[in-house]
């Protein structure tokens, strides 16, 4: 019989076995969860008003290419994946003012970052389920002093976005205004595809390059769709993508495939109720229009 | 009937011009401006003032440098010769006593953006920080959209919102700060004719009340015809000014073109006919693709005075 084992199979996505002693075991993977669905969910919602969905996955190609050379060159994966993310964000931000160039400048960056990263990992002597971590995922590589520095760089990317909230809001959804009236539109995007590039690095590494719009896109994304309010928006995106993360690596713990697939079917399942909720709406002829007597 | 009592007053003055009252404040003053990219001289020898409460209408063909005179003005691009005063002192960039309406995009569907929140951001969007709710923050966004009739729809999608919808935002925001002089660069484009009317009107109510200057840059004249007190002219590196009766006529464009134009009136619009192509000259202003004036590149129709009536 070549047929799967259905049950050997359900053991193999679900394990809840020794659940507990997991939990603690893994207790740093999820603060990086938690972590990451705020800074994740945060910068999202700039991501969609900027229309840049295209550039996060360019960014985490780039930063896929940086943390195998990080590895193969023994600098390190988190080094090696900040200087891939935040060379591609720079190069995307000073060449791709307009959204057309900016399109073909991710897609020509972008292959060449796979195949450069391709290249390194097929060089690097080491263990492959590191190599396929950098792509998918991995949930047990979070030790104390990568934790620390991902909740390092978090902090500078949610402390950053704070401080420009406002003008890059302005910027980001009415360009020519927000010039007219003296705001730095140049500048500001530089700021800002630097704290994007920062973002990208660390979401690479927990749910890996090829996935990294399923918290940097997909939470933002499910928020517009049932509010347009730019307080509410924020806060459910980023409640989205910790629910996505948290919940994704805690249905990993005793399983043995990569986290990502939890992630991203969670995340895409609240994308999904989020649109039914919108379309109900509509539906209902809700507009939030108020009648004048 | 009257349904607003502050628009009673515009609306009898449309009949007759506003008299001018000789010596009103200047606001923005042009001498011997000149703007050039390279080889390509836009226009030179600029002089005019604009006064305050005075909407003077700036027309000229594609290419003939109107919205790079709003960039110069906003401090986005700096004159080639001459100098330009706004109150009195150079012209700045991000001066927050100029208010500025482009044209009506559609928003993206993006961005979390409520008719209120495209409002607040002309009261503090260049400021840094979260946009913290605040009780006087809040008073004086409501004041704003009352004040373009925008009320009802302050809590709803911009994205969502009818392109005169979204000018009558436009509007609100840019009186946020109490600006001195309006800067319009085609309000109406790709309106519909009532919505070109509501949003010509609602700028003209409000420089009345506000005693604003307005510079209006657009390629159709009719719509704002019974409101502007000058027209500006920008045609072939020069430029005329005057009233819409001093200007637009046949032998005073023929000469600013270099080529016979003809001007003709006809049931109280104003079409230009036989202006030659301007080119392709670029001078940073948008892409009109969906210019509803049919002003394209065929070097007959009118710039002044679209085909449609």
């Amino acid at each position: 019989m070549n047929g799967i084992d259905w049950s050997d199979l359900w053991s193999q996505i679900f394990n809840f076995s020794d659940y507990g002693d997991l939990v603690v075991l893994l207790q740093n993977s999820i603060i990086a969860g938690a972590v990451l669905g705020i800074v994740g969910g945060l910068i999202g919602v700039f991501v969609m008003s900027r229309d840049m969905a295209f550039a996060v996955h360019g960014i985490s190609e780039l930063s896929f290419a940086g943390a195998s050379a990080g590895l193969l060159f023994g600098v390190g994966v988190v080094e090696g994946s900040l200087i891939g993310s935040i060379v591609a964000a720079l190069i995307i931000g000073l060449l791709g003012a307009k959204s057309r160039d900016r399109n073909s400048i991710i897609a020509v960056l972008m292959p060449f970052g796979l195949g450069l990263g391709i290249l390194c990992l097929a060089l690097y002597p080491g263990r492959s389920a590191n190599k396929f971590g950098l792509l998918t995922g991995q949930i047990v590589a979070v030790d104390d002093p990568r934790l620390n520095s991902l909740i390092a760089i978090s902090i500078v990317v949610v402390v950053g976005l704070l401080v420009i909230w406002r003008p890059l809001t302005f910027a980001s959804v009415d360009a020519d205004v927000a010039a007219a009236r003296g705001v730095s539109v140049q500048a500001l995007s530089i700021v800002f595809m630097l704290l994007l590039g920062l973002a990208v690095a660390v979401s690479v590494q927990v749910v890996g390059s090829l996935l990294v719009l399923s918290i940097l896109v997909t939470p933002a994304a499910a928020a517009l769709r049932v509010s347009s309010s730019p307080i509410v928006v924020p806060l459910l995106s980023m409640l989205f993508a910790v629910l996505s993360l948290v919940g994704g690596i805690m249905l990993a713990l005793g399983g043995s495939v990569p986290i990502s697939p939890y992630v991203t079917t969670i995340s895409f399942a609240i994308y999904v109720i989020c649109r039914i909720i919108a379309a109900s709406r509509v539906r209902r002829g809700v507009s939030g229009r108020k009648a004048m007597a | 009937m009257k349904i607003f009592g502050a628009k009673s007053a515009p609306a009898d003055a449309e009949a007759v011009p506003p008299p001018r009252n000789a010596p009103r404040h200047v606001v923005l003053r042009v001498r011997g401006g000149a703007l050039q990219f390279g080889d390509r001289r836009l226009w030179h020898d600029l002089d005019f003032d604009v006064r305050s409460g005075e909407f003077i209408a700036v027309l000229g063909a594609n290419g003939s440098g109107k919205s790079s005179l709003l960039k110069v003005i906003l401090g986005q691009q700096q004159l080639s010769a001459g100098t330009m005063t706004f109150e009195g002192s150079p012209v700045t960039r991000g001066n927050r006593r100029i208010g500025y309406i482009p044209q009506q995009k559609l928003a993206d569907e993006g961005a979390p953006l409520r008719g209120r929140d495209l409002v607040a951001l002309g009261v503090d969007g260049h400021r840094f920080g979260l946009p913290l709710p605040r009780a006087a923050r809040r008073r004086e966004v409501d004041d704003l959209l009352a004040s373009v009739g925008a009320s009802e729809y302050a809590n709803v999608a911009v994205s969502t919102l009818s392109g005169g919808e979204q000018q009558r935002l436009r509007v609100g925001q840019s009186l946020a700060g109490n600006p001195r002089l309006l800067l319009c660069d085609e309000p109406l484009l790709s309106l519909d004719l009532a919505h070109q009317r509501a949003v010509s009107e609602l700028i003209d109510t409000h420089r009345r009340q506000r005693d604003l200057g307005v510079l209006f840059v657009t390629h159709d004249i009719n719509p704002i015809l019974d409101m502007v007190d000058r027209v500006l002219y920008l045609a072939g590196g020069s430029f005329r000014i005057g009233t819409p009766d001093e200007v637009l006529r046949s032998e005073v464009l023929s000469e600013l073109y270099g080529s016979p134009v003809d001007v003709i009136r006809t049931r109280g619009r104003v079409i230009v006919v036989g202006v030659p192509d301007a080119g392709h000259g670029h001078d940073g202003h948008h892409h009109h693709d969906d210019d509803p004036g049919g002003n394209g590149n065929t070097g007959s129709t009118a710039p002044v005075g679209g085909p449609r009536s």
